[in-house]
């Protein structure tokens, strides 16, 4: 195991500024227009302190805690794929001649420290890399990958899971396992914020050598540490039960259950736009008034849209019902034979952001209660 | 010209210049561009197909309709639907488009040596099997019986025609022709391709059927086969369309069910899909 340091709030100050200082942007939390979304940040006072986030299904309101915590909340409707994918991305410009098309330079890729990455969107970050290699082993998508190598990740475990989260059940939280550069735990020892700091890679350990004022954490802080992240994990305030889950969902793709959340689902993509794995996008090409410069511009998609699936004049998923069954069982099923694993990570911002409260956790028990598999009802066959 | 070549940078959603040598209309709302590579040869397999996009405007799958042993051009024939392939319908030559590819799987023709082919297309979707009648045509030896079967509209819809009519007069094949709705000069069989299927030989434990028409055409044949011929479903591939904006199996706009229809198909054995076929909006 790595060294394990300790700080205050002000060793954490230091931290963000050695990152700005190797010249990484530092994105990480902030309250805008009364949410937590991640945003550049200059130091430790930019932080959310002593903010905390209630979340319900279709409910969202920060509050004061009454302590000094930096990461007492924890994820908003920002999730890191928008740095990484952006909702709009240029991904090809060019002019037209006699002798064809010539192509625009391509950019520098942006240089990004991600502070507070939360261990289910690290888990998210994993998910995406999957999905933005190809199998001939490129990446699909250019401008994911070449920011995605140059990013310095600092995740934060959670002490404070939220109203919807359950990461527990999807195994991706609440504390980072992998994919970090350097990992920190809030914890209050003795009545001080104290900050417990490892290193995940040989540039976050060569970070934290860097670093003023850090000191060896003692075996009882590393303890409190370890009592916080196992209280966090008792906190779940979701559940949902995997078992088997592909199969079910595979299996049902003609259950009425999906008519019925269709009755409340607005088919609004609030869901998919928040969710830190969704990655379906489009492209939008534009031409300049002469007629000589083009440009590709891929945005996000969704599958909630009834134009997403629109072909020959018509859309192949015209009903609502077939648009959310389209969005779950990817997510939770057919995800799994595309990239060996599900595409959710027990975030909880899908059931947050649902502006009629749709709560995936619960949609999965109602089908697992009106289980079609072994019914004379024909269940629709995925292979 | 800049040279952009480090896949790592490049996005691969970066068109190609293809400069188009010609332009051939095939039917009333059916054309065919005869695209030049810019380094000389385009490397496909049959059942293949592009990315093409018009520049400024957009771009759109289609498949490649040649034979798959002719590099120096490739032919796609596009049929005008929307404003991409309004678009390309404008071309003339010595214009270019942008090309993507070649994507998806291929029809199996290596595996299928030996065996009768049974070639069976609606409408346009003789287009992306013609490479495959060419490639059993340039290698006949390795096949049995060699069958094509077809189903259009109307008479006036019979893609390749003048070709279909000398595949006819060929002895090593046999070609069927059906029209939904006929005119008084037609003399020819009416009705659905499905009808066809009986009235040809064929050795049904020893033939693979490809098949690429609207999806209930596709259906209805492989049923068909299934249950009218004893035809084995592995032994039946399908073509699946969807409105794909990347091929490359991250704009998510192709998944059906498990499937990425640019990345896992467009060609599929019939078991691979045939489950989905029955859920309405999957």
């Amino acid at each position: 195991m790595s060294e394990m340091y300790v700080s205050g709030q002000s060793g954490i100050g230091r931290l963000i500024q050695a990152l700005a200082e190797s010249g990484h942007a530092v994105i990480g939390p902030v309250i805008r227009n009364q949410a937590l979304v991640y945003d550049e940040i200059d130091g430790v006072e930019d932080l959310p302190k002593g903010w905390t986030d209630l979340q319900e299904p279709g409910r969202y309101r920060l509050e004061h805690r009454g302590d000094e915590k930096l990461f007492g909340y924890v994820v908003g409707p920002a999730s890191w794929k928008q740095y990484l994918s952006p909702p709009e991305a240029v991904v090809w410009a060019g002019t037209i001649g006699t002798e064809g098309f010539k192509s625009d330079p391509v950019p520098e890729p942006p240089k990004y420290a991600f502070f507070g990455v939360r261990p289910c969107e690290l888990a998210a970050l994993r998910i995406l890399d999957n999905v933005y290699t190809s199998s001939n082993g490129l990446p699909t998508v250019a401008g994911y990958t070449a920011t995605r190598e140059k990013a310095f990740i600092v995740a934060v475990n959670c002490s404070d899971p939220g109203g919807n989260c359950f990461c527990v059940s999807m195994d991706t939280g609440p504390t980072a396992k992998a994919g970090y550069d350097i990992s920190i735990t809030e914890v209050v020892h003795n009545g001080n914020m104290r900050y417990l700091l490892t290193s995940g890679s040989e540039t976050g350990a060569e970070v934290l050598a860097s670093i003023e004022g850090l000191n060896h954490a003692s075996s009882e802080e590393v303890e409190a540490g370890e009592t916080v992240l196992a209280r966090a994990a008792d906190m779940m305030g979701k559940r949902l039960d995997t078992e088997d889950l592909p199969n079910l969902l595979k299996g049902n793709a003609l259950n009425p259950r999906w008519e019925s959340i269709a009755d409340k689902c607005l088919a609004c993509a609030n869901c998919t736009m928040v969710c830190p794995t969704c990655f379906c996008n489009t492209v939008d090409d534009n031409l300049s008034l002469d007629g000589e410069h083009a440009t590709r511009t891929r945005k996000w998609d969704s599958c909630f849209t009834l134009g997403f699936s629109y072909m020959h004049g018509q859309p192949m998923r015209e009903s609502v019902g077939a648009r959310y069954r389209q969005w779950m069982t990817h997510k939770l099923a057919t995800w799994v034979d595309q990239f060996g694993e599900m595409g959710c990570v027990g975030c909880g911002r899908c059931i947050t952001w649902c502006p009629v409260g749709i709560d995936i956790t619960q949609e999965v028990e109602a089908i697992r209660r009106g289980d079609l598999r072994d019914t004379h009802i024909g269940v629709g066959g995925y292979v | 010209m800049e040279t952009l070549t480090d896949p790592a940078v490049i996005d691969q959603m970066t068109p190609i210049p293809f400069r188009v040598r010609s332009v051939r209309e095939e039917l009333s709302h059916t054309f065919t561009l005869e695209l030049e590579p810019p380094d000389g040869a385009f490397e496909f397999l049959p059942g293949q197909f592009t990315m093409v996009y018009a520049f400024g405007i957009g771009e759109v799958p289609i498949s490649i309709s040649s034979s798959a042993s002719q590099t120096g051009t490739i032919l796609q024939t596009i049929r005008r639907t929307g404003a991409v392939t309004h678009a390309l319908g404008r071309l003339k030559s010595g214009d270019y488009v942008g090309i993507r590819g070649p994507y998806g799987t291929p029809w199996p023709m290596d595996d299928i040596e030996g065996r009768d082919l049974l070639i069976i297309g609606g409408g346009i979707g003789l287009a992306p099997l013609r490479p495959a009648v060419y490639h059993a045509l340039e290698n006949r030896d390795d096949y049995e019986r060699v069958v094509i079967l077809y189903g259009t509209r109307t008479p006036d819809d019979i893609l390749f025609e003048k070709e279909q009519r000398s595949w006819g007069d060929r002895t090593d094949l046999s070609t069927l022709m059906t029209v939904d709705a006929a005119d008084r000069g037609w003399n020819g069989a009416v009705g659905v391709v499905t009808r066809l299927i009986g009235r040809v030989g064929f050795d049904p434990a020893n033939t693979t059927a490809m098949v690429c028409g609207p999806e209930i055409m596709m259906t209805v044949t492989a049923e068909r086969l299934i249950e009218g011929h004893s035809m084995a479903p592995e032994n039946i591939y399908v073509t699946m369309e969807r409105n794909m904006k990347c091929a490359i199996g991250v704009c998510g706009h192709c998944q059906f069910g498990s499937k990425f229809i640019c990345t896992d198909g467009a060609v599929f054995p019939f078991p691979e899909v045939a489950g989905l076929f029955d859920i309405k909006g999957v």
